[in-house]
């Protein structure tokens, strides 16, 4: 992991929403097949980043992937390099079937010859088989939980190599929640590395790897995911007893990084 | 009135009913997925009408000079932007295409005598000529500005209706044209006697109808189109283009509107002009239907065009009028309805 060049490597990026800066230098690697997450209150700037990096929102700073700086990270050339964002609202085609659904996930690949759409297509069905069972139901009819295997399995079977999930868990019930995480992580042993923005900091902490606190826009700590899990500043912020995740306890002072 | 004149009457409403449902099922495929209100729809009509009317009097078509024009303007501001984007001089090819193409239909417009020619070739150069005016107009007036608000959407629209009606002035002349029916046999159904070229019209509306049905249902890109329709974001992160997805809605406003315009010409006396008042009642039956029932607006326009006709025979100087209030309780009921509707998304 640390001999090969990371997947994705993000270094200085910034975000302005008009003139107000949402997102400030924020330097952030994912390595081939990890999960990295990245948590922090409502409005720190997660979602924000995220649309920076699928090219949605201009940006300064540099992204790279495979090593490779994307000069210009507008969307159709973040799609191509492998880059897939669930968003926050899911951003399905509600009147369109469940299979119409997943069959424009593979719309980039609609030229590459080496794409097959039918086993693409069978693998997301394999993998949630629930979408099978309703592959003839309108999008907007699931429930919540089957949405966002939707969004999930939309996002997937274009075979993306970086999979960018916002808030997976948000409106879920917790059993569904557990049932998400628990997808995730088989979703990492299949390959697919994973950029993870939570909310829900524990469960997002329990299956990552890596993890960044954003906070105002910055990154206010970072390190493995389970030396983050056991730091007192995270534990009274984020996971401890009447800790709120919505608001949040903002760090006043930029922190000390753990050496990685 | 009588029993033979309600038939009449109610087969003249059935054939413009028939266009203004082609029309405000165009209009709303653009506005779902372009968010732009299609107002230059009828240009479309009245510049396939005009052009096949100018090709069977012997007249060179004009029309392409625009079609070249435009075409010219969007290879440059496409040179321009792929030279913004990567730094270096190229030539987008599908630009060029649409280019050499402009200049074909101007050269083939002013040398070739269509009216020697079959009816058949005729139809094939009008499509030629206008359905690529639809991506072209796109380029040039609304994807520079595609994520303005939709009032803006809305004015540059306007704007584009009243510059396509100059040019059909200075192109078609201020004349009314109308073509040859593509046959002259009637057809006795009963107790009516039905011009076979009402047949056509309402023949070629259905047609036209279930191909679109199945584009949009069975084929990937009509999917694609549906899609941003739904969901701009969702469209956007799967690889649809906004680019995409505009440009060809706008290329099947333009085939819709260029098909419509070639089957009335024989029925309706055009003039360069005429597009307004025709889209305009494409307009009622897409509010109709909400700007996203396809079935409902198909309804509501084939309502309009019964309306229109009976109120020629009964106060032929109010029908517009007529038609237009009958918007009124429409608006109303929708308004009682759904009491709050955000601007934009
Ligand atoms: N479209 C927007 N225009 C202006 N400000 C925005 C916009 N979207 C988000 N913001 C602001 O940017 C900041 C970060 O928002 P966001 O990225 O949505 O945070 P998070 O996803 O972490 O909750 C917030 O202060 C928010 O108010
Ligand atoms: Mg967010």
């Amino acid at each position: 992991m640390t001999t090969s060049t990371p997947l994705l490597q993000v270094s200085k990026l910034s975000v302005a929403h008009s003139d107000i800066e949402a997102v400030s230098e924020v330097d952030l690697t994912v390595g081939e097949g990890q999960i990295v997450t990245v948590i922090g209150p409502n409005g720190a700037g997660k979602t924000t980043l995220l649309s920076a990096l699928i090219g949605l929102l201009p940006s300064r700073g540099t992204i790279s992937v495979d090593g490779e700086m994307i000069e210009r990270p507008e969307i159709d050339r973040m799609i191509a390099r492998g880059l897939s964002l669930v968003p926050e609202t899911r951003a399905l085609f509600g009147p369109m079937t469940v299979e119409d659904n997943l069959v424009l996930g593979a719309f980039r690949r609609r030229r590459d010859a080496g794409f097959d759409r039918a086993k693409a297509l069978d693998d997301v069905y394999a993998r949630f088989p629930r979408l099978w069972e309703r592959r003839r139901q309108a999008a907007e009819t699931l429930s919540g939980g089957e949405q966002q295997m939707l969004a999930l399995g939309r996002a997937l079977i274009g075979r993306p190599r970086l999979l960018m999930l916002d808030e997976p868990s948000l409106g879920l019930a917790p059993l569904l929640v557990r049932e998400l995480f628990r997808m995730i992580e088989g979703l990492r042993a299949a390959g697919v590395s994973i950029l993870l923005v939570e909310q829900n900091a524990r469960a997002a902490l329990r299956v990552a790897d890596y993890a960044y606190v954003l906070e105002l826009g910055r990154v206010g700590l970072e390190g493995p995911a389970d030396v983050l899990a056991g730091d007192p500043r995270v534990i009274s912020a984020y996971l401890g007893r009447g800790a709120d995740a919505t608001r949040g306890t903002s760090f006043a002072t930029r922190h000390e990084i753990p050496a990685r | 009135m009588n029993g033979q004149i309600a038939l009449m009457l109610g087969q003249d409403g059935m054939t413009s009913g028939a266009i203004y449902a082609l029309l405000a099922l165009s209009i709303i495929l653009v506005f779902s997925v372009t968010r732009i209100l299609l107002v230059p729809q009828g240009e479309f009509v009245t510049f396939s009408a005009l052009t096949m009317a100018a090709m069977q009097s012997g007249r060179p078509v004009r029309l392409g000079v625009l079609v070249f024009g435009l075409a010219l303007v969007a290879l440059a501001m496409d040179i321009v932007a792929e030279r913004q984007r990567h730094r270096r001089w190229t030539v987008p090819r599908t630009s060029l295409a649409l280019a050499a193409h402009g200049l074909f239909v101007v050269g083939l417009g002013l040398s070739v005598p269509f009216d020697h020619l079959g009816l058949l070739v005729q139809i094939g150069f009008a499509l030629l000529t206008v359905v690529p005016l639809g991506p072209l107009i796109y380029r040039v007036f609304f994807q520079p500005i595609a994520s303005a608000p939709s009032l803006v959407l809305l004015m540059v629209a306007i704007a584009v209706h009243v510059a396509l009606i100059g040019g059909g002035l200075l192109i078609f002349g201020p004349e009314g044209a109308r073509t040859e029916p593509f046959s002259d046999s009637v057809v006795q159904l009963g107790p009516a006697i039905i011009a076979s070229q009402t047949l056509w019209v309402i023949g070629v509306s259905a047609a036209l109808t279930v191909a679109l049905w199945l584009f949009f249902e069975t084929s990937l890109w009509g999917k694609a189109l549906r899609a941003a329709a739904f969901n701009r974001l969702g469209a956007e992160l799967v690889g649809i283009s906004p680019v995409f997805a505009g440009r060809t809605s706008m290329t099947l406003a333009a085939l819709i509107g260029a098909v419509s315009g070639i089957v009335v010409a024989p029925i309706t006396t055009i003039y360069y002009d005429s597009g307004f008042l025709i889209s305009l009642k494409g307009f009622v039956g897409a509010i109709i239907g909400a700007m996203s029932s396809y079935p409902v607006a198909a309804l509501g326009a084939l309502m309009v065009g019964q309306a229109e006709s009976f109120s020629t025979f009964w106060a032929s100087s109010y029908k517009e009028i007529i038609v237009f209030t009958l918007l009124l309780p429409v608006l109303l009921w929708r308004s009682l309805r759904q009491p709050s509707v955000g601007d934009d998304e």
